[in-house]
């Protein structure tokens, strides 16, 4: 066995997961420490580590190429780079949402802030992986967070038969994934992504193809692709709304992350057989996630659907499986993120204390009590719509761009076709919130000046974004290639 | 004269997990458990896994079968009705069984027709240590997934705790220094009154 010899030269490219796990045990005390009169402190203390973060990483995380790291289990790249500011971005900006919400609920405790950084923390590992070991143990970090989170609020039972069934399932898929790992690492008998990319060839043995086989079916559980998507409603219902907001954004860069690591470059090898498996399971993934959005009455639920739908787009980029392709379903995940970030921010800002407005009759007649809001919303919708000047247009685009270049021409057909089938829904909302009159008396949105600023920002971005697509999307295609 | 003690050691081991299942009492089984684990640490530490045998003892022994002790004490458990779908389910405990037997003799039948699946480690020098060698991959090759695994296990406390812990008012808590400090005045109050007259 080769001596290792660790210095500080050859670890600074990991500052942030260090980094982070520092943060997480000195928040952890402080807030032992502060006691219960001094609530505020964690929230505002998880947000200046949150940037303290960024900046240690734009510093030191920056590496002119790939490097290998901890005996090949880490890898440091400009993709893994640019994905970990991108998760202290939409991490800030969710806990900036969701601090009054929280409070008015009675569960703004140091815990939850801890907990967002711990699956933070998994969030880095998974980005960064260059290992199955460290792949599962950073979806096991992501995945037991989130978990804790969904419980956060005791006292709802519908929060902990939500967090209950998305352990259940998620333990499945965190099955499947070992599964599927233990017979790739027996057929190569190595665990390094870029040896078993060495060592595999078309076309797959049986041991392979059935460990790719499990492999897919976890990555579909995390993902939340159809037929494996029977968490997401009832998590995306049931958990607190902060929580919803939570796993619906940073952890898709995770698992967008870990779909591009373990299957496009692990087993690239075999990239003819699993885009095949993605290319049906994106199709179903669509049609169930449209079909079924439509007929929602709670908006948590009908963006849990879109998720779904979204995730069948994100998997779409995965099916070509050129560059090309996994540009495209980049910068759609990073997309997606941004429109759901501030969807259920809006959420948030509309829900009061014992008011949850989660409901899509809460949204009748927003324009008339708050048309900042209402405006906000409309743009998110229109995006995640794909309504041309509006930044969805574009992420749609470079999916069907990837698709028809390498032949997959019913496959732009279909997501065409359920790309108008949803667009019924994501005008619905705007409708209700322009020309309907609401049934009852609501109480008006939060105004919190600095947390509906922030909700601003996000709405332009989806609308500047859409004007100038060009940087992001050289930025994806860079990162890629 | 290692074969020797490992049949020996196998002999209490089979027989303490058949006492395990068989034991009416849970505490004996319990207490039976911990034979099977000291004894199958006594077999590891034949085919020389030293490590492996003291974390068995440290970890099996020492913790969680002190906690499984303290589970089956505390608790009333009602032994009647766990035992009352027994015969229900006896089918299914057979057939896994039977599966269990099936596999053990293909690997032995494996064996003697030749094949030889896993080669017998080789024995090693006096001198090698099993816990140093895990140490230094441990730290050095292995450091970056122990230590993530260690965040792990934090997360798993944190949940743990946060999840389950509440602050109850009303709660009934021995205060101490007021016990200590308490005097007879402020607990007996002496009232001095008239007797009353016969009526």
């Amino acid at each position: 066995m080769p001596e290792t010899t660790m210095t500080w030269q050859s670890i600074t490219p990991a500052i942030p997961e260090i980094y982070l796990v520092g943060a997480i045990c000195l928040l952890l005390l402080v807030d032992a420490f502060a006691g219960q009169t001094r609530r505020g402190l964690t929230p505002t203390l998880t947000l200046i580590a949150l940037a303290v973060g960024a900046a240690l990483t734009v510093m030191y995380g920056k590496v002119p190429q790939q490097t290998i790291l901890f005996d090949g289990m880490y890898v440091a790249d400009e993709l893994a780079y640019v994905l970990k500011l991108f998760g202290f971005l939409f991490v800030a900006f969710g806990l900036l949402y969701s601090r009054d919400y929280l409070e008015e609920r009675g569960i703004l405790r140091g815990e939850y802030y801890v907990l967002v950084l711990t699956a933070l923390l998994g969030i880095f590992v998974l980005v960064s992986a260059n290992s199955m070991l460290t792949v599962y143990i950073g979806v096991e970090l992501l995945a037991l967070s989130v978990y804790a989170m969904a419980a956060f609020d005791r006292d709802s039972g519908i929060a902990a038969e939500s967090a209950m069934k998305y352990f259940v399932l998620g333990a499945i898929g965190s099955g499947a994934l070992l599964y599927g790992m233990s017979m790739i690492y027996g057929m190569t008998g190595t665990l390094d992504l870029q040896e078993i990319a060495g060592r595999l060839h078309e076309p797959p043995n049986l041991g392979v193809t059935i460990g790719l086989v499990f492999i897919v079916v976890a990555v579909a559980f995390k993902l939340g692709a159809v037929p494996f998507h029977m968490w997401l409603p009832d998590v995306y219902q049931g958990a607190p709304t902060s929580v919803t907001l939570f796993i619906g954004t940073a952890p898709k860069i995770a698992y967008f992350a870990l779909t591009l690591r373990l299957l496009a470059h692990g087993l690239g090898g075999t990239v003819v057989e699993w885009s095949q498996m993605l290319g049906a399971l994106a199709v179903l993934t669509l049609v169930v996630g449209n079909v079924v959005a439509i007929v929602q009455t709670n908006l948590k639920r009908m963006l849990a659907y879109s998720t779904i739908s979204n995730v069948g787009f994100i998997v779409l980029g995965f099916t070509a499986g050129t560059p090309d392709g996994y540009t495209a379903a980049l910068y759609y995940t990073l997309i997606y993120i941004l429109v759901a970030l501030g969807s259920f921010g809006v959420i948030l800002i509309a829900s009061r204390k014992g008011f949850e407005a989660d409901h899509l009759d809460h949204y009748k007649g927003m324009y008339k009590r708050d048309p900042l809001l209402a405006l906000a919303m409309m743009m998110l919708m229109f995006s995640t719509a794909g309504v041309p000047p509006f930044v969805g247009f574009w992420a749609k685009l470079r999916i069907f761009q990837a698709l028809w270049e390498t032949n997959h021409v019913w496959l732009v057909i279909i997501s065409a076709g359920m790309s108008v089938v949803g667009a019924f829904y994501y005008l619905r909302v705007i409708k209700l919130m322009y020309f309907d009159a609401p049934p009852a008396e609501y109480p008006p949105p939060q105004h919190s000046a600095g947390v509906r600023a922030a909700l601003g920002i996000n709405a332009l971005a989806v609308l500047v974004l859409g004007v100038a697509p060009g940087p992001l999307l050289d930025l994806c295609a860079r990162l890629i290639h | 004269m290692v074969e020797i003690l490992f049949y020996i050691f196998g002999t209490i081991l089979v027989l303490g997990a058949l006492g395990v299942i068989t034991s009416r009492n849970p505490v004996y089984s319990a207490l039976l458990l911990v034979l099977c684990f000291i004894t199958s640490a006594a077999i590891w530490l034949l085919i020389e896994a030293e490590f492996l045998a003291v974390v068995l003892v440290l970890v099996y022994v020492g913790a969680v079968m002190v906690l499984f002790l303290f589970v089956v004490m505390m608790l009333d458990v009602n032994l009647e009705e766990l035992r009352t779908g027994f015969t229900r389910y006896a089918w299914l405990g057979w057939l896994t069984a039977l599966a269990v037997i099936v596999e053990i003799v293909g690997v032995v039948w494996v064996r003697g027709v030749g094949i030889d699946v896993s080669k017998s480690p080789t024995p090693t020098a006096p001198d090698y240590s099993n816990t140093l060698e895990l140490g230094r991959v441990m730290y050095t090759k292995y450091a970056y997934p122990f230590e993530l695994a260690a965040v792990l296990l934090l997360v798993a406390i944190i949940a743990a705790i946060s999840l389950t812990m509440r602050r109850r008012p009303g709660l009934k808590v021995q205060d101490i220094g007021k016990q200590v400090a308490v005097r007879a005045k402020d607990r007996v109050r002496i009232v001095k009154m008239n007797s009353e007259k016969r009526s």
